[in-house]
């Protein structure tokens, strides 16, 4: 009876230990190791790339203020999930997210593929006030964002190059014109050309807050909401090629 | 401490005395700096705090020192830290509470909260509070009283490691400040149940090392031939928080003095990840840790034997093994293979099973003392946690099937589910703990009042049962809503409809959970009227067959410590 031999594990504690981690172990390895054969894990899509500066600076904002507490990032495949919000969420567009945002609760709804859909003007008033635009919503308020600088936008270059080690595809262009890159995203005078060069021309570049005087919070913000599922180029994707089907 | 007695001081040159000094010091130096070289305001304030709290262990240690009291205790079990534990489990279950209640005001009367000027009482700063509070600082502390309490008595040793459990527990309590005071003023890593900064994730593997350390060296000085049951699964919930902890915080900070780190993981990974840590942070922080406690309370306040040996051998390595796999039920439908998804969720209904072990294990210990549950209300509240346990452990894995899952994923449903295991299982068990050590380590022959127990028991119950039935309510009603269409094939509702409809779920709620918070301000005042040494006069009559309260005398008769055949 294997009851007999628990007996050597109760009377010695080092063996019970190993023996408890050895247990605990097993699952996360068959689970998660498999993970990082990225060719298996994540679909190949057109469009994805690395946050622009400010847009990583909003998503700072994002994580900080705990919108994730509220709101989820992840579409699923269900009917009425796609006629509300859009296109299932995919692998590749979290695959730069560090920390990924998929989030676990809808008090408010997924955001993981507002940007375009609402103006920058809309997403102002209602981080200002969120009753003003949507009477029955239980959001807080987010006016002390308004016209607050952004205090990473001396250092962001810093952030960039956290990316670029935990493996995001930051060049080291984009590293040293990292602040050129995030004034120039904000302000609508301002030679975009490698901006556009090291992201794209797709990048929404204006002024988001109304206030094209300074980058603010706000601008950051908005911003990175404003891009959010909107890399993705879907006319060229097909959902049941291959390795697109997990 | 008399003078003879001071002769027997040993050397000062005590490596736990020394360890300790220099972990001061070196706060000490890391405060500082963050507080002159921090990249934000909120960075700065956290190296002052930090100057602040080493600065008061480094004056505590240092009159310790010139008083001769340093480190020298001639109790035969080392109670000091524990009364202690008791006291701040009781202080943060009550702050974490209390901002409980207050997040759900918030969402229940969203215009009586509002901040517009500032960030740091709204809803997504203080959630984090909240959960980390009762989740970290309640049950954290009451697993860390607990545990010292129960592995000095079932292995018949004092804590080893001399200051060590000191240090384990005010540098857990330290963490939690800071934590805490992060939270409102913005710093946060952004993973749930995972948010302290990088730096704190550091401080806490260093405590955390020194809980293992303690809680091992008390084992291997035991005089007991045998590790009794309770301190297995204590065993298993430091080693696997540890393996957890780690992983799931393996980040790149952006430099040495900003709060802002970039995990090693990012996307699908992070997320699979994050959930391994997230449900065994569930496994075994609220569920082995906590059945450490059953496993010693349970037979102690019923005065019988552990119900089977077998069956506790049988569903503990069940348990630990089956528990780390259930993670992906988390992310059911997401970007996250399938193949992970469908092991996640058949590993989490097998799961059921080592589950319900457990709870028949407790609930059967009082063959031949159901009796007592008339008498006894603090046993009363230990077997009614374990009937909330065997409701949630019944009710996650129905959640954890992919159908059910579609409509519960998202929705208030998972809230109502998380607390009938937090309010019903982890507190009410934690309750039941608290009110056996107060008499215990205060040397008092009872409790203050039976009737006060009975009054918060009360006030538990029924506020447990008006959250989570609100939720259920609110969460299946808004998963309905989101997925209805109308005749024409339209989906029938906004998303902001689906809010409004949940206001009155809302507000029921918002009263569960002051019913419950005002059991916890009943059961504090109790508890330190127990520890005064009073008896309620009107009760001093009453329940003459209630049993007397544990006897702490060293080797005397432990019934429950040696597991019954």
């Amino acid at each position: 009876m294997f009851l007999k031999h628990h007996q050597l594990l109760e009377r010695n504690s080092i063996l019970l230990t190993v023996a408890i981690l050895v247990a605990v172990s097993i699952g996360g390895i068959v689970q998660i190791a498999p993970l990082f054969r990225i060719e298996q894990t994540i679909e190949k899509v057109d469009g994805v790339r690395p946050y622009t500066p400010l847009e990583l600076a909003g998503r700072q904002i994002y994580i900080r203020e705990g919108c994730y507490t509220c709101h989820s990032q992840q579409i699923r495949p269900l009917r009425d999930e796609i006629e509300r919000y859009g296109h299932y969420s995919l692998a590749a567009e979290s695959m730069y997210d560090h920390p990924f945002q998929w989030g676990s609760k809808r008090t408010g709804p997924d955001l993981a593929r507002v940007g375009g859909r609402y103006s920058d003007d809309w997403h102002v008033q209602h981080l200002i006030d969120p009753r003003a635009v949507v009477p029955d919503s239980i959001m807080p308020p987010y006016a002390f964002l308004e016209g607050r600088p952004l205090t990473v936008r001396e250092t962001i270059g810093n952030h960039l190059l956290a990316n670029a080690r935990v493996g995001v595809p930051y060049t080291q262009a984009a590293i040293d014109n990292a602040v050129t890159d995030l004034f120039a995203q904000a302000d609508p005078n301002a030679d975009t050309s490698g901006l556009e060069e090291r992201y794209g021309d797709k990048v929404n570049m204006r002024d988001f807050d109304g206030n094209p005087g300074q980058v603010t919070e706000m601008d950051a913000l908005v911003a990175y909401l404003q891009v959010l599922g909107t890399m993705v180029d879907f006319s060229a994707y097909e959902p049941e090629r291959g390795n697109n089907l997990r | 401490m008399g003078a003879n007695q001071q002769v027997a001081v040993r050397s000062p040159y005590r490596l736990d005395i020394m360890f300790m000094g220099a972990v001061v010091a070196l706060v000490l130096v890391w405060g500082a700096f963050a507080a002159a070289l921090g990249s934000d305001a909120p960075m700065r304030l956290q190296g002052y705090v930090a100057i602040v709290l080493a600065s008061l262990a480094g004056a505590t240690m240092v009159f310790g020192a010139q008083a001769g009291t340093l480190g020298v205790d001639r109790d035969a079990y080392s109670d000091g830290v524990i009364r202690y534990g008791v006291f701040m489990s009781t202080f943060w279950g009550i702050v974490g509470m209390l901002v409980g209640v207050v997040i759900a005001a918030q969402l229940a009367f969203p215009t009586l909260f509002s901040h517009p000027d500032f960030g740091f009482l709204n809803f997504g700063r203080l959630r984090p509070v909240h959960t980390s509070g009762v989740i970290f600082a309640f049950g954290g502390n009451v697993l860390i009283a607990t545990s010292f309490y129960v592995v000095q008595r079932t292995c018949r040793a004092k804590l080893w490691g001399g200051l060590l459990p000191w240090f384990v527990f005010w540098g857990y309590n330290a963490l939690i400040v800071m934590a805490a005071l992060g939270y409102v003023t913005g710093i946060t890593q952004g993973q749930e149940y995972a948010e302290p900064p990088w730096y704190l994730d550091i401080w806490l593997t260093i405590v955390w090392v020194a809980y293992l350390l303690v809680f091992l060296g008390t084992i291997r000085k035991r005089t007991a031939p045998h590790v009794y049951v309770a301190n297995w699964f204590y065993l298993a919930f430091i080693v696997t928080v540890a393996m957890l902890h780690i992983v799931n915080n393996l980040q790149v900070p952006v430099d040495a003095f900003s709060s802002v780190s970039y995990p090693v993981f990012g996307g699908v990974q992070n997320a699979l990840t994050q959930w391994w840590y997230g449900h065994n942070a569930v496994g075994f922080f609220l569920t082995a840790g906590f059945l450490g406690i059953m496993y010693y309370f349970v037979p102690k306040q019923a005065q019988r034997p552990v119900y089977s040996y077998q069956l506790s051998i049988v569903h503990f390595w069940a348990l630990i093994f089956i528990y780390i796999w259930a993670g992906p039920h988390h992310l059911h439908y997401t970007a996250l293979p399938q193949w992970a998804q469908t092991l996640g969720m058949t590993f989490s209904i097998i799961l059921w099973m080592p589950s319900w072990g457990g709870m028949i294990n407790g609930m059967m210990t009082l063959s031949g003392a159901w009796d007592k549950l008339r008498t006894d209300p603090v046993l009363r509240m230990l077997v009614a946690s374990l009937a909330f346990y065997g409701m949630s452990t019944f009710e996650g894995p129905l959640m954890s099937v992919r159908a059910v899952n579609s409509l519960s994923h998202y929705t208030d449903w998972t809230i109502g589910h998380v607390h009938s295991g937090a309010l019903g299982w982890v507190a009410l068990v934690s309750f039941g703990a608290l009110y056996c050590l107060a008499p215990w380590l205060w040397k008092r022959e009872r409790l203050y009042s039976l009737k006060l127990v009975e009054t918060h028991f009360w006030l538990s119950t029924v506020g447990i049962l008006l959250y989570i039935s609100s939720m259920w309510v609110s969460g299946i009603m808004q998963g309905l809503m989101w997925r209805d269409y109308n005749e024409l094939g339209f989906l029938t509702y906004s998303f902001i409809e689906t809010v409004k409809a949940m206001h009155p779920a809302y507000v029921v709620r918002l009263v569960g959970g002051l019913l419950f918070l005002s059991g916890a301000f009943v059961m504090a005042y109790n508890l330190w009227r127990t520890a005064r040494g009073d008896v309620r006069d009107a009760e001093r009559a009453l329940y003459p067959d209630a049993p007397p309260a544990g006897n702490t005398t060293p080797g005397a008769p432990q019934p429950a410590a040696v597991p019954a055949e």
